[in-house]
Order: structure tokens, then C-alpha cells, then sequence
């Protein structure tokens, strides 16, 4: 049993750090630097995309062995679909204005190639619960990177995290970081940093 | 609204990669040699002309009638879904020729999401049929210079000497970005 549960918790860990799908993966690259101009709305668009991960990975992989090989992709992305739609009505409903911020990319979280490729590389293998594990870490591991790069490009462009100014008066924002050109350029050097740290980690490793 | 200024203004000021972020995984992905970025630019062109007519079909003589508008998203993917599938046989019968040039691109059109985006942008804009035809036609070749023009840059990078921990998706996001940046330079055209 011990030894179960220690194999989930890899299973998340797996998702939130070894394979996170923004920084190792580079999945779901749209959404990543359309919706970061504000930490916020990075927040938002991860817990929306948690929810739809978790979501469909327990349903596909519920039916895995219902669902025929041949009409596998067209069944998932229903099933994608249906909770992407549950997602859109709720936020609707409670949380308006971040429905209104992230716009289209809230219907546009079917096409997010991590959902699609967690059901197909992970979910339609494994049982519900280490797939559950696997879309909850996923999920948690997309929204970290969006938040933190929601919070970089939020305190360069605007002097602001989440709303409350940090940089005072003085500081003259770098208004391009939160324009399209600043999301790409974000992106690359933290992806940059990040690929650095982890070869470094490695050589340290070796010796 | 002037249709000639709409066409500039979908290729160049609205461009589909550098303003909206839309259609990225491709845009990084299939970027790395001018041919196959062309063929890929061409197939997009192709499926966002015909989902943008289709799916202006669906809303408006299906979905707003029967006050299914809720259903919208789940609509567009299937619609665009047998889209392709059927373009694909079309191909395969009646233009083997284009058919091999497109090759395995085409089935990964139906989860880019410039398709699904211009689809849900023209029920969002409310244009009629003939902006949403056009909107999905001229979106989709600024898609294709953007990636022609990222292709054209990524083949140079292969013979420059780049830091290592920069290789490969570090510096085509940054290089992205540098584009973004010149192609802010055409806001105060239109």
C-alpha cells in the first residue's frame, strides 16, 4: 500500500518538475504566452486547465477499454470538450471579468496539446487513480509556470504583482513585456535559464 | 469596414502568431526548414478558409436557431475535425501530387489552434460570411509568412554559434520575439 502511494506522489512530482509541461515539455505553448500578461490571469488560466486535465484523464481513463483504437482521438477531444464547456459556463457564471481576460483561449484549452497528449501518452494506459495523479500534477505544473511567468512579465510591464504595485512610484514600466514581443522573449530566456540550471545540475552530478 | 484594409490589416497588423498567439505549436514546432514550413503554412491556408466558411454555417443556421450557442466549441472541433479527415481522402483521390507535399501536416491541423481560434474570433467579432471567409483566409497567410520568414531565420541559426543552453526552443522564442517586435512596426500603417 505504502509503496502505492509513494508511486502516485512521483506521479505528481513527475508532472509538477521532471516533465513540466511549459519548461521541459514546452507544450501548450499558445495559452502560455497569450494569457501571462498578468499574474492573475495566469493563475486562472492554470486552474482552469488543472480542472479540465484532472477531468478528462479520470473519464478517458475510466473508458480506456471501452473506447475502440480507431476513434480513440475523436472521442478524447469530446470528452475534452465536455469539461472545456463546464469550465466556460462556470467561470461565466462566478468569475466574470477573468472570463472576459482570457477571452478565447478558455474555449481554445481543447486544442492545448497537453490535455490531448496526457490522455494519449498517459491516461488511456494507466488506471484512474495514477492517471488522476498524473493530471492533477500536470495541471499543477502548468499553473506554476504561468503564474510565475504571469508575476515576471506582470512586475516588468506594469511594476505590479497580482495587483499591488512592488516597484513604487518611481519605477518606469517596460511596457513591451506585457505586449506580445515580451511574452516570446520572457519565454526563450527563462526556458534559456532554465535548460542552464538543469545542465549544471547534471554536470554536478557526474562528478 | 474597407475590405482591402481588413485583408492588410489580418496579414501584417493582426498577424495571427505575433499578436494574438495563436497557431504557436506549429509556428515552433514545423519551423525548422523553409519547405516544410511552407507546406505547412499552405495546408493551414487551406483548412482555415473552409472551417471558417463551415463553421459560420453551423452557428448561424444550426446553433443560434435551435439556441444551442453553449454547444459552440464542442460544434467547431467536430466540424473542423471531419474537415480535415474529409480534405485528407479528397486529396488522396483527386491530388496525390499536393497530397504527398502535405503529408503528415495535414491530420495535425485539426488541434492547431488558429483553426478552432478563427473559427471562435469571427462568432466573437460577429462578421458576416464574407469577413469570416476572409478573416480565415488572410489570418492564415500571415501564419505562412511568419513561419516562411521564422524557417528562413532558423536555417541561418544552424550554423552560428549559439550558448548551449539556448539551443533549439530558447532562441526560436527569442527570435520570436525580435520578430514581434519588428512586426509591431506595422501597427501605424493601417
Amino acid at each position: 500500500m505504502s509503496e502505492k502511494r509513494q508511486n502516485l506522489g512521483r506521479v505528481i512530482f513527475n508532472g509538477i518538475l521532471t516533465e513540466n509541461p511549459t519548461f521541459r515539455l514546452v507544450l501548450g505553448t499558445c495559452p502560455t504566452l497569450a494569457v501571462t500578461t498578468s499574474a492573475i490571469n495566469g493563475l486562472g488560466m492554470g486552474a482552469a486547465a488543472t480542472f479540465v486535465l484532472l477531468g478528462s484523464n479520470v473519464v478517458i481513463s475510466a473508458l480506456r477499454k471501452f473506447i475502440p483504437d480507431k476513434v480513440r482521438i475523436p472521442s478524447f477531444i469530446v470528452i475534452i470538450c465536455m469539461f472545456v464547456t463546464m469550465v466556460q459556463l462556470l467561470m461565466q457564471a462566478y468569475l466574470p471579468s477573468l472570463y472576459e481576460s482570457l477571452g478565447i483561449f478558455l474555449p481554445l484549452i481543447v486544442v492545448n496539446c497537453i490535455i490531448l497528449g496526457r490522455a494519449e501518452a498517459f491516461a488511456s494506459k494507466n488506471p484512474v487513480a495514477a492517471s488522476a495523479a498524473d493530471g492533477l500534477g500536470m495541471g499543477i505544473g502548468f499553473t506554476l509556470a504561468l503564474t510565475l511567468m504571469g508575476c515576471i512579465r506582470e512586475l516588468l510591464g506594469n511594476g505590479t504583482v497580482f495587483g499591488t504595485s512592488l516597484l513604487g512610484s518611481s519605477y518606469q514600466p517596460m511596457l513591451l513585456m506585457i505586449l506580445p514581443a515580451g511574452g516570446f522573449l520572457v519565454y526563450g530566456l527563462m526556458l534559456g535559464i532554465i535548460n542552464a540550471l538543469s545542465n549544471r545540475g547534471k554536470e554536478d552530478a557526474k562528478q | 469596414m474597407n475590405i482591402f484594409l481588413f485583408m492588410i490589416s489580418c496579414i501584417l497588423t493582426n498577424n495571427f502568431i505575433f499578436s494574438k498567439f495563436l497557431g504557436c505549436c506549429p509556428f515552433l514546432g514545423v519551423s525548422s526548414k523553409v519547405e516544410t514550413a511552407a507546406s505547412m503554412g499552405l495546408a493551414v491556408t487551406f483548412v482555415m478558409t473552409i472551417a471558417s466558411l463551415f463553421a459560420y454555417a453551423v452557428n448561424t443556421w444550426v446553433l443560434v436557431p435551435l439556441h444551442l450557442e453553449y454547444m459552440q466549441t464542442i460544434a467547431f472541433i467536430l466540424v473542423i475535425a471531419s474537415l480535415v479527415q474529409f480534405v485528407e481522402m479528397f486529396l488522396k483521390k483527386s491530388m496525390p501530387a499536393l497530397y504527398s507535399a502535405l503529408g503528415i501536416y495535414l491530420p495535425l491541423i485539426t488541434t492547431n489552434c488558429a483553426v478552432l481560434g478563427v473559427a471562435t474570433l469571427n462568432v466573437k467579432e460577429g462578421y458576416n460570411m464574407l469577413f469570416s471567409v476572409l478573416n480565415g483566409t488572410f489570418s492564415a497567410l500571415g501564419f505562412l509568412l511568419a513561419i516562411v520568414l521564422m524557417a528562413g531565420v532558423r536555417e541561418r541559426l544552424e550554423s552560428s554559434k549559439i550558448p548551449q543552453c539556448m539551443k533549439g526552443f530558447p532562441i526560436s522564442l527569442v527570435i520570436a520575439g525580435l520578430m514581434a517586435v519588428a512586426f509591431m512596426g506595422f501597427n501605424g500603417m493601417v
